[in-house]
């Protein structure tokens, strides 16, 4: 199974250094720098795992060939752009897509009929350069069918990311998991963006009438109505899950903070905002959601008007 | 007459400076910034920018050097009201103290301490240029009525209006000031941490409409508190709201200067008091809840940031 890898963030990093060591595998990056650096010294891995993987990369999607496994890891911001270039290509390739959020298969649908996979992943990890990456929360990866993916083709692809080495599992209806994330996202980082707290005891913390706790809290009970109105059953419940995350000892850095920090616009469109529209449809308001909303999208303005003047925090 | 002004940053230099000016008032300043009190007594209190005066009086960081005081101005950011009127107390035995803060629940601290406590809510601005010198960028009014535990005669409040306005800065006695308090406090708790959180300006945040949405939304909350309790508001704040982003668009407010600093905020006499005081009353605050969240943990990151 060859496999190609669309954006080499740390995610896609983690899956093509790993997928490398027991398959073909070429990377499609951005900047050409990136692809060359990427040939020439390979990609190490530190970490949760140490070992070096030799692999193809090349910032032209024309001069990628023909794959059986095409995952799509760049971020929500950059996807349109990523999978346009794909239009009229990869012929035999299912297409995985594993942004935060919801609507990333919908926008990979509108650029070819490819069988798609839902994934949520909810591994972690640092780029520390174009061809290191550290493996920083070694959980797993889900993954279902869209459409009328074959349920065979998902847990093919879920055998071939636990033979590399990273942990995954595939589920007949993804939607139950994709939901229990995207209200953990759409709470967490954008309290973390807000804040600029770390996903740290804080989060769980109700101790107090301004303790943050009760926020999280209310922000996954609206989360959960809207689920439960648009007739999903959540596998994990958003709340346990926050309160595990901040036992972990150290605290992750949501990647909306980190986007925050360096000025980058957030994915909150793809993630408070898709929780939002679904709100909507439903017939569900969600005060608080909205509020953290234009908060986010206030304070991405802000930084970037004003990164010159310096951000707040 | 004398008077003692608790806290001589920025606004309680202005009121200092002005009552500095009449003869018959004796004027004391009580400020821990030794080099703002040394440049105080070393060259008067220097005011400029809406208007330009030195007021001559005696600073100190030194509670013990205060004498018996007939009122007292209490103008130091909220989270210090407790102990610097506690250092103070002595002096107002027959004295009262008005505080001209920002907020809700400072005169419930105050009155910790003192017999006689005036509660007042105060529009001109200013910031400190350096010591002894404080920019004078906003004139205004300022509304004070007698807190009503402590059962202030209204004639003592209307003699410290008078010595006020006629030392240049206009004062308004009334019998009940939580009107003017409150109009205040709702804007300032419906704008300034939306401004805090996003590092917006004023102006910014009004012309975005989901932000705009959410201060309205701040403000409803605020206001059937307010109804609940039997307070009259003054003015609605949706005008100030308006009025303000028109004239002073490209405003930041104090906190979100004080976030820029990482200095402590007054969130917990904004929002943090209308959710208690909703909670007393029964009126829900759910997104004045979250903002005063918010804002706390914003603060507690400026410690978390040292283990990252």
């Amino acid at each position: 199974m060859k496999v190609a890898i669309v954006g080499a963030g740390a995610i896609g990093s983690l899956y093509a250094a790993h997928l490398a060591r027991v398959t073909d595998v070429v990377v499609l990056t951005r900047r050409d720098e990136h692809a060359r650096s990427l040939r020439e010294e390979g990609l190490r891995v530190s970490g949760r795992h140490d070992f070096s993987a030799k692999l193809d990369a090349t910032a032209d999607a024309a001069a990628v060939d023909d794959v059986d496994l095409c995952i799509v890891a760049t971020k929500a911001t950059h996807l349109e752009q990523a999978v346009s270039a794909l239009e009229g290509r990869l012929p035999s390739a299912a297409v995985m897509t594993v942004q935060n959020g919801l609507g990333a298969e919908e926008i990979v649908r509108r650029h070819g009929k490819w069988p798609l996979i839902s994934a949520v992943t909810f591994m972690s990890g640092n780029r520390h350069g174009d061809a290191h990456v550290e493996y920083i929360l070694d959980t797993e990866t889900w993954l279902g069918p869209y459409e009328e993916t074959p349920f065979e083709t998902v847990a093919q692809v879920a055998d071939l990311i636990t033979a590399s080495g990273l942990k995954a599992q595939a589920f007949p209806d993804l939607r139950p998991a994709q939901w229990s994330k995207l209200i953990f996202n759409a709470t967490v980082n954008s309290v973390s963006a807000l804040t600029h707290l770390p996903h740290d005891p804080h989060f769980a913390d109700v101790d107090g009438p301004a303790a943050l706790g009760h926020l999280v809290h209310e922000l996954v009970e609206e989360g959960k109505r809207v689920a439960a109105a648009r007739g999903i059953a959540l596998h994990d419940d958003p709340w346990e899950m926050n309160v595990l995350a901040t036992k972990r000892g150290s605290a992750h850095v949501p990647s909306m903070l980190e986007d925050i920090e360096s000025g980058r616009p957030t994915e909150i469109d793809l993630i408070t905002g898709a929780l939002v529209r679904e709100a909507e449809r439903a017939g569900i308001v969600v005060p608080l959601h909205e509020a953290l909303y234009a908060l986010v999208k206030a304070k991405e303005a802000s930084n970037t008007v004003s990164l010159g003047r310096g951000g707040a925090g | 007459m004398r008077v003692c002004v608790v806290g001589c940053g920025a606004v309680g230099s202005l009121f200092a400076a002005h009552l500095a000016q009449l003869e018959d008032v004796e004027v004391w300043a009580y400020d821990l910034q030794e080099d703002h009190v040394r440049a105080i007594n070393e060259h008067g209190l220097r005011l400029s920018g809406a208007g330009d005066l030195v007021g001559r009086l005696t600073a100190t960081s030194d509670p013990s050097e205060i004498p018996p005081c007939d009122f007292g101005i209490v103008a130091v950011k909220s989270m210090h009201t407790g102990s610097a009127v506690a250092a103070v107390a002595r002096s107002f035995d027959d004295g009262a103290v008005c505080s001209v803060q920002n907020g809700i629940g400072n005169e419930e601290i105050v009155a910790q301490h003192v017999r006689f406590v005036i509660r007042g809510t105060t529009f001109p601005a200013g910031h400190v240029i350096a010591p002894g010198h404080v920019g004078w960028d906003t004139k205004g009014d300022t509304w004070i009525g007698p807190f009503e535990p402590s059962g202030t005669p209204l004639e003592q409040v209307e003699q410290l209006a008078g010595l006020v306005t006629r030392s240049g800065m206009n004062t308004i006695a009334l019998p009940d000031a939580r009107g003017a308090q409150w109009t205040k406090a709702i804007f300032n708790a419906a704008t300034n941490p939306v401004g805090a959180l996003t590092g917006l300006a004023h102006g910014e945040i009004c012309d975005f409409e989901p932000t705009r949405r959410l201060v309205s939304g701040l403000a409803d909350e605020a206001k059937a508190v307010s109804t609940a309790l039997g307070i009259e508001l003054d003015h609605d704040p949706e005008e100030m709201i308006d009025h303000a982003a028109r004239v002073a668009h490209d405003h930041k407010a104090s906190m979100t200067q004080d976030v820029l600093a990482r200095r402590q905020t007054e969130i917990d006499f904004l929002n943090g008091a209308i959710v208690e005081r909703g909670e007393e009353v029964g009126v829900p605050t759910p997104l004045n809840r979250a903002i005063w969240a918010l804002v706390k943990a914003l603060e507690a990151s400026w410690d978390a940031t040292m283990l990252r």
